[in-house]
């Protein structure tokens, strides 16, 4: 969580930047061109370096999803909870979470959602999906 | 190049598993290493590799060395999670084959359950972690749940199949006087065993045990010399894809289909072959998953492939014929397990559970979040 973020992330710090803006961010790689996530330094296609920033529209279709009943003790009084693979349209898979408003709010595999952000259990902004 | 019949293995032993309150990690990997060598026939000053993994203390390979009084000539701490020691089998055998050394000791042990060590539950937050850990995916069955639910959904896949493999596991721990759990289990038993992390509960996953285990590796020449049957190593594949869940470039699909299409070449045999299956049970969908990705059943079939007790005991697909990690024993790193089993089913040595006239055993050792695998077939002379 932010409080064990104790030093400068160069891979990380501007997507948690844009994040506070909410604003999706990833990287795109400038030779071989496909979508970078988590974001990185070095392209894990071609291995070209310095990949350049882009901004996600924030829409895709869930990939993978579990609703967790045991939860780990930082967060066993949000459980149950869902958690979300989700590819992205721009080409890049994340996690997220799903948004527990209005706390009925269910998903399955291949269902479109977007993303908005809202704190996570540190109090950081983080990706949260809902369906569309 | 290949690996085939590059090394013997002479001798296997656990340690006390279970619950084994007086123990340290240094005192269940000594168990089982002097009982290894006991079996293997072979005095401890002819150890001269040695190949560890564990999530303990700061630098184990050194710790464990210095505390058996073993100076190595031959060092490998590939640490891949759970499947770390079929990596270790394949390593071994290549610095045997290059005459790196004659006698290696592959060890594990692990007090996680005595001393409460839930490490391996631990979120992380550093580096390609920190993208995961604000939704709180209990590590690793969240992991594992998702493959699942992909599974599931691509392909009609149910919670009963799983079941079903849990239910045929327990019948073959009922057969091993060693296993921690051997009471009867039934499909409605697993199904109301209460959801972890959907659709996975809590009879889809191993166990929280301790234990070690110890598996000693020669040449050729030293085999010849052992009064047990040598088991042969025939083939071996290796290869990892991701570190965490959200990373894994296809859900279904487990690094298994490398390392066992490598393995499987280098063996020379094909599936029919396999008298005898030993697969990495950390769930029931590392199993299901890992056949598939084996090429023992097409993409999609490992559901129907499973249900109704096939893998159990006097079914025609014997597999995990300890009681696996769901019912025999799992303490952290289960991937040793697999090799003594193998081991000692090709030696008839297992009593009430023995496969009848097995001669070649497949094992297939999982780490991380289906990060990991490798895939080793050993057989007899």
């Amino acid at each position: 969580m932010a409080e064990d973020k104790n030093t400068l992330d160069p891979d990380a710090d501007p997507y948690w930047e844009g994040a506070a803006k909410g604003v999706l961010r990833y990287r795109r790689c400038t030779n071989c061109s496909i979508a970078i996530f988590y974001p990185r330094s070095i392209c894990p296609n071609c291995g070209a370096t310095d990949p350049k920033w882009a901004v996600s529209e924030g829409a895709g279709v869930v990939y993978a999803c579990t609703t967790v009943h045991r939860a780990p003790p930082a967060f066993a009084e949000r459980a149950p909870y869902t958690v979300l693979l989700v590819d992205l349209d721009e080409g890049f898979r994340m996690m997220g979470g799903l948004l527990s408003e209005p706390c009925e709010t269910t998903v399955v595999v291949g269902d479109r959602v977007t993303v908005t952000f809202t704190d996570g259990p540190d109090g950081r902004p983080a990706p949260y999906f809902k369906p569309v | 190049m290949s690996l085939k019949r590059a090394c013997a293995i002479a001798g296997v032993a656990e340690s006390r598993l279970g619950v084994v309150p007086d123990s340290t990690v240094l005192t269940l990997q000594a168990e089982a290493f002097a009982a290894a060598l006991f079996d293997a026939g072979i005095e401890k000053t002819d150890v001269d590799g040695l190949l560890v993994s564990g999530a303990w203390g700061r630098l184990p390979q050194l710790q464990i060395a210095e505390y058996l009084g073993i100076q190595p000539t031959y060092a490998d701490s590939t640490s891949v999670g759970g499947a770390s020691f079929e990596f270790h089998l394949g390593h071994a055998a290549a610095a045997i084959q290059a005459g790196l050394c004659k006698v290696a000791v592959i060890l594990y042990g692990s007090t996680q359950r005595s001393k409460q060590d839930k490490y391996i539950f631990q979120i992380r937050n550093d580096l390609g972690y920190q993208y995961e850990a604000p939704f709180g995916l209990p590590t690793p069955v969240g992991a594992y749940a998702l493959a699942a639910s992909r599974h599931f959904a691509e392909y009609g896949t149910t919670s009963d199949q799983l079941a079903d493999l849990a239910v045929a596991t327990r019948a073959w721990a009922a057969l091993n006087p060693k296993a921690y759990r051997r009471d009867p289990l039934t499909r409605d038993q697993v199904i109301n065993s209460g959801l972890i992390a959907s659709p996975l509960r809590r009879l889809d996953c191993c166990l929280f045990t301790d234990g070690g285990g110890a598996v000693v590796v020669v040449s050729p020449d030293v085999a010849k010399t052992l009064d047990k049957p040598p088991v042969w190593l025939l083939g071996q594949g290796e290869s990892h894809s991701h570190a965490q869940i959200s990373e894994m470039p296809n859900l279904t699909v487990t690094p298994a289909a490398e390392s066992g299409k490598r393995a499987f070449a280098m063996a020379g045999v094909t599936h029919d072959h396999i008298d005898v299956t030993e697969i990495y049970d950390s769930f029931t969908i590392t199993v299901l998953l890992t056949l598939e990705s084996l090429g023992f059943c097409s993409p999609g079939e490992g559901g129907a492939f499973l249900a109704n007790g096939r893998t159990g005991p006097g079914g025609d697909f014997p597999l995990n014929t300890n009681g696996g990690g769901l019912s025999y024993c799992h303490p952290g790193q289960y991937g040793i397990f697999l090799i003594i089993e193998a081991v000692r089913q090709l030696r008839s040595e297992c009593d009430e559970r023995q496969v009848a006239d097995a001669v070649i055993a497949l094992i297939s050792g999982t780490g991380g979040v289906l990060s990991s695998n490798s895939t080793c077939i050993l057989g007899l002379e």
